[in-house]
């Protein structure tokens, strides 16, 4: 597909418009996830586990519901039985049923006329519990002798005389792993270790169910998507999907972990055991944190050969994962990317998802991504140490481009990894002096993207102006970009485009926000039925001039005849045409629905300048850089606020952030005191460079944008840290006393 | 739960005394509203001491020395032009403490009766040789600082006994403090680590020294021989050392979440050298 929105100059798309949301969300006029407030509410709170691993025997609400102002408690007994597959998974992890998983898994559900009085109640139900073995790390989890998670969790593509908390394997590659080692000057082993880094969305889950004894009702719920939500919830409690209708809130952020439910459907089982009426349930950190999925923890292997001169030959890597107690550590991704940026002949992936006493992880930005890019972009930091060779000209030399077969299959087409690189060489922060106990690190990354269903409508008012609705929560600006590119479309102004995310009963199916596919996909779909309206439009002025309408063209929001042989009439502008629609045939809308396969991914190079204090191993990020290809940008500032945003997460996993568990499986830092995500004052301003190598595939030639951001900054840290220190750490987050225990090691052996 | 808001601390003392339940007294409440939101303490009495007259005030004595109120907020302490001036290291131990928004509500006091061995504003209290009024239900007593804290979560005063003043000394001439502490990030943290060092110099010797150590034991400690390493020097090379020496020495703490035995004993020895030479700066008269 050529670019056939538009191939002349864009006069809105590439601009910086305030985002229509922004006063809202700075004057408290915002309605997020906790912000409802309905006639005859109660408030729920949830009974969580305080064992990582233990068989519920016995649960006792009676004290609980002998509480003045309780309405209603429920337990798993409340949910119906004979789920499979993930829909079982997802019912078990909202509700234990026969034991508790996890620090923090939900046993029970109460429901009262007052948060305080649910809160109080939950204290009241008595859960008898028998504690069990539990594991929590990933390669203890896969040896013999491990406490089994679950039996029978494995599927079929796990090898025989595994252990059974090893639930999948995967096993892919080409070519000839031999040759390719045989023919490199340098083989590099390492192995690498990342932990669970959690989202840390500043806002916590929050939701409001209503269902009555029919089945039927509704939800609030803050979400990234609320079609996924209503599927889940209606699943896991055995109802119709349709029978429940969904409205998103405001999000305070996602980041991936808000695609998915933890609690949501327990509002609408208390709600259905209280008599129908709605249940809000709000979310404290420590249960975001306990009980909300982070991301996998990884434990790698990595080899990878090259020649003299810097050519890769060969490359595998083993990377176990873990994801709770539940199947679904993105290992997949994690094989499919973890070598992408490069042109390798003969490669090898094997991946292990594995389960442990953790909560469910759910998806973070990029899911699978950056702890494969830590191993394999800190090897290929080593060889070109140990090799004399220059990194950004060795990923140059290597780089996949535009018909580069990939790593895990299909052909690219158009990319950017060798323009990132580029910029990256070309910008001044390369230049900067470097002083004594400081260095450089360098690292690419890669995320796919994804278009998925995709519903939208654009309607034409009265007075000209458009309002545009689509199905993707607004997490990261989105609206200002829609509004952007439906404004291109008809060519009028941003001011004059509104843009509403609406609820699952007014457009068909939409993924959520996820995969970094709103702007290309919304954005392709409110492009199409923009394209739909103008259409319209020509139609009606046709109409009026009596020609046929494909003697009419669509030029700065006005219908014009397409040339002296359309006859002599003068435009009709959008406002016109609009004005007088109900006389003309009626209202004027246009649609779009489809599932757009046109995305490309998105490659970006990261350089980041740190010192490391020798006295403390406190490390200090200098300076940081961050290139990455857009395709194109549709609202620039947005844009460099999602490649800031992903090195700022980066950093944070890099440097200090992890899930820490004691000898007795409980989640040790369960508050943003001990889990330690960057603070403003910890980063520098982020230096940004937008590529745009535009894609074919979409109207305008975006790429998403939001992921790439936080796969480079775990390598380039290490890498960085490696050139301040001489030391290479293979173990993330590279704290402080990790640092300083790694420097005296080193000092008492050189 | 009791809410109480006496407008004396013989009232206060009274009702303290008196409660039969958990009890605790609210000045800023940055600890004791978040331990109660967070479920670790509903107290049967809280007493409110905010409504006691002065105790938002900050006076200088005639001697030159500072009183302050026990609900004087870290904020108030960091605007003030005097007393940052006098003692630069006790301002910037209780400016550690949390956000803005926390410094507008938090107090000295409150940090060091919440009595976390890791408490930023403690150490440079006990350098600079602050001492309380202490008023309970027989009347009053002074006590000095490091007579305090007891552990984790304890401290020394009896039922019914609460802080009613702060009596920082004179600061004098050719004397300097600071304090500095560890974390992994730069600000909204728990120190890891913290040192507090308040010296005086005779020309370039240094005449009088205090050094405290926090986050290293059960309780913020002063450290003698970490003080008398110094005494005597101009803190050279040498002398700094044996000051680093004798502080990790002095260390007793765990291995958590937040740093390991290992890593808190060396970085000890570190922030005791490095808030030596500033407070020996400050006493010479440097700027900052």
């Amino acid at each position: 597909m050529a670019l056939d929105g538009k191939t002349s100059e864009y006069k809105q798309i590439g601009s910086t418009p305030d985002r229509p949301d922004g006063l809202d969300k700075v004057t408290g006029r915002a309605r997020y996830g906790a912000d409802i407030h309905v006639p005859g509410m109660l408030h729920g709170a949830v009974v969580r586990s305080p064992h990582a691993h233990a068989k519920i025997i016995k649960i006792d609400a009676t004290k609980a519901l002998a509480l003045k102002g309780v309405k209603a408690v429920v337990t798993r007994a409340d949910f119906p039985e004979g789920l499979e597959g993930e829909d079982w998974n997802l019912q078990e992890n909202c509700m234990a049923g026969e034991k508790a998983l996890y620090d923090g898994h939900a046993v029970a559900a109460v429901a009262a006329t007052s948060a305080l009085i649910a809160r109080d109640a939950a204290k009241l139900v008595d859960v008898t519990y028998e504690v069990l073995p539990h594991v929590t790390d990933v390669d203890a989890a896969m040896q013999d002798g491990a406490p089994i998670i679950r039996e029978g969790a494995a599927d079929y593509s796990v090898p025989e005389g595994m252990h059974p908390n090893v639930v999948r394997y995967f096993d892919t590659g080409r070519g000839d792993l031999d040759k390719g080692f045989a023919d490199a000057d340098l083989v590099v082993e390492r192995s690498y270790t990342t932990e669970a880094a959690h989202q840390g969305y500043i806002e916590p889950h929050a939701c409001m169910g209503q269902m009555g004894a029919d089945g039927r009702g509704e939800m609030w719920v803050c979400t990234q998507g609320h079609w996924f939500i209503r599927r889940m919830s209606t699943a896991v409690l055995g109802i119709e999907t349709t029978n429940i209708r969904v409205t998103p809130s405001e999000i305070g952020g996602g980041f991936g972990g808000k695609t998915t439910i933890t609690f949501e459907p327990l509002s609408l089982a208390l709600s259905r055991a209280a008599g129908g009426k709605p249940v809000k349930m709000v979310m404290s950190r420590a249960e975001v944190l306990r009980s909300t999925g982070p991301t996998a923890s990884a434990s790698m292997d990595i080899k990878m050969g090259m020649t003299k001169d810097g050519k890769i030959t060969a490359a595998h890597g083993t990377f176990r994962m873990q994801g709770g107690a539940f199947p679904g550590a993105p290992v997949d991704v994690t094989t499919m990317l973890a070598f992408a940026n490069y042109n390798i002949e003969h490669v090898h992936h094997i991946g292990y998802d594995v389960l442990t006493n953790r909560p469910k992880q759910a998806a973070y930005r990029a899911p699978g991504a950056p702890m494969a890019a830590f191993a394999v972009e800190s090897t290929i930091d080593e060889m070109c140490r140990e090799l004399g060779l220059d990194p950004i000209n060795t990923r140059l030399k290597n780089a996949a481009r535009d018909g580069t077969r990939s790593t895990f299959g299909p052909k690219f087409g158009p990319i950017g990894l060798v323009e990132s690189l580029e910029a990256a060489r070309d910008h001044p922060n390369m230049q900067a002096p470097l002083g004594p106990n400081q260095g450089r690190g360098i690292a690419s990354g890669y995320w796919m993207n994804w278009g998925g269903e995709t519903s939208a409508s654009v309607a034409m008012s009265e007075d000209g102006t458009v309002t545009v609705s689509v199905g993707t929560p607004d997490i990261g600006g989105s609206r200002a970009s829609m509004a952007l590119m439906a404004a291109e479309a008809f060519g009028i102004k941003y001011e004059d485009v509104r843009v509403n995310i609406s609820d699952t009963g007014a457009l068909g199916v939409n993924e959520p926000t996820h995969g970094s596919r709103a702007t290309y996909a919304s954005g392709l779909a409110t492009i199409k039925a923009a394209e739909e309206c103008i259409g319209k439009m020509c139609q009606r002025a046709a109409d009026k001039w009596g020609i046929d309408v494909d003697a009419v063209t669509w030029e700065d929001g006005a219908a014009k005849p397409s040339g002296p042989n359309a006859g002599d009439h003068d435009p009709l502008t959008i406002g016109e045409i609009c004005a007088e629609m109900g006389e003309t045939g009626g209202p004027i809308s246009g649609h779009y629905e489809g599932s757009p396969t046109g995305f490309s991914g998105s490659f970006g190079t990261h350089v980041v300048d740190v010192e490391v204090d020798p006295e403390t191993g406190h490390t200090t990020v200098l300076r940081y850089l961050v290139v990455q290809d857009a395709g194109k940008a549709i609202h620039p500032a947005y844009v460099e606020g999602q490649f800031q945003g992903g090195a700022a997460q980066g950093i944070g996993w890099a440097l200090n952030e992890e899930y820490i568990y004691g000898e007795d499986g409980r989640l040790q830092n369960p508050i943003f005191l001990d889990y330690r995500i960057p603070v403003a004052s910890d980063l520098p301003m982020i230096d940004t460079v937008i590529v745009e190598v535009p894609n074919p595939g979409h109207p305008y030639g975006v790429r998403g944008v939001g992921e790439t951001g936080i796969t480079p900054p775990l390598p380039a840290l290490a890498n960085a840290i490696r050139s301040a220190t001489g030391l290479r750490l293979t173990g993330l987050p590279m704290t402080p006393p990790k640092i300083l225990a790694a420097l005296k090691a080193h000092g008492d052996n050189g | 739960m009791r809410y109480h808001t006496p407008d004396s601390f013989g009232d206060a003392a009274a009702i303290a005394a008196s409660a039969t339940g958990i009890t605790r007294f609210l000045a800023g409440g940055t600890d004791v509203l978040v331990q109660l939101r967070s479920d670790l303490v509903e107290p049967d009495d809280l007493i409110d001491i905010k409504h006691i007259a002065g105790v938002k005030e900050i006076t200088q004595r005639s001697d030159g020395g500072w009183d302050l109120g026990v609900a004087v907020a870290g904020a108030e302490m960091t605007e003030h032009a005097g007393l940052s001036a006098d003692w630069p290291g006790l301002v910037e131990g209780m400016d550690l403490i949390g956000s803005t928004q926390v410094q507008g509500r938090a107090t000295l006091v409150g940090n060091l009766c919440n009595a976390s061995p890791a408490g930023d504003g403690v150490p440079a209290m006990m350098t600079a040789g602050v001492t309380l009024t202490v008023t309970g239900p027989n009347g009053s007593r002074e006590v000095a600082v490091e007579d305090v804290p007891a552990g984790p979560g304890k401290t020394t005063l009896a039922k019914g006994e609460l802080v009613s003043a702060v009596h920082i000394p004179a600061r004098g001439d050719n004397a300097g403090d600071a304090y500095l502490r560890f974390i992994p990030r730069t600000e909204m943290d728990i120190a890891v680590v913290g040192c507090a060092v308040n010296l005086r110099l005779d020309g370039d010797t240094v005449v009088e020294a205090r050094v405290a150590l926090g986050a290293v034991a059960p309780t913020a400690r002063l450290v003698l021989a970490a003080a008398e390493a110094i005494i005597g020097t101009t803190l050279d090379d040498a002398a700094l050392e044996a000051l680093a020496s004798a502080a990790s020495a002095a260390c007793q703490p765990i291995d958590d979440k937040r740093g390991t035995i290992e890593f808190r004993t060396d970085v000890a020895g570190v922030l005791a050298k490095r808030a030596a030479k500033i407070a020996y700066g400050r006493a010479k008269g440097d700027a900052a």
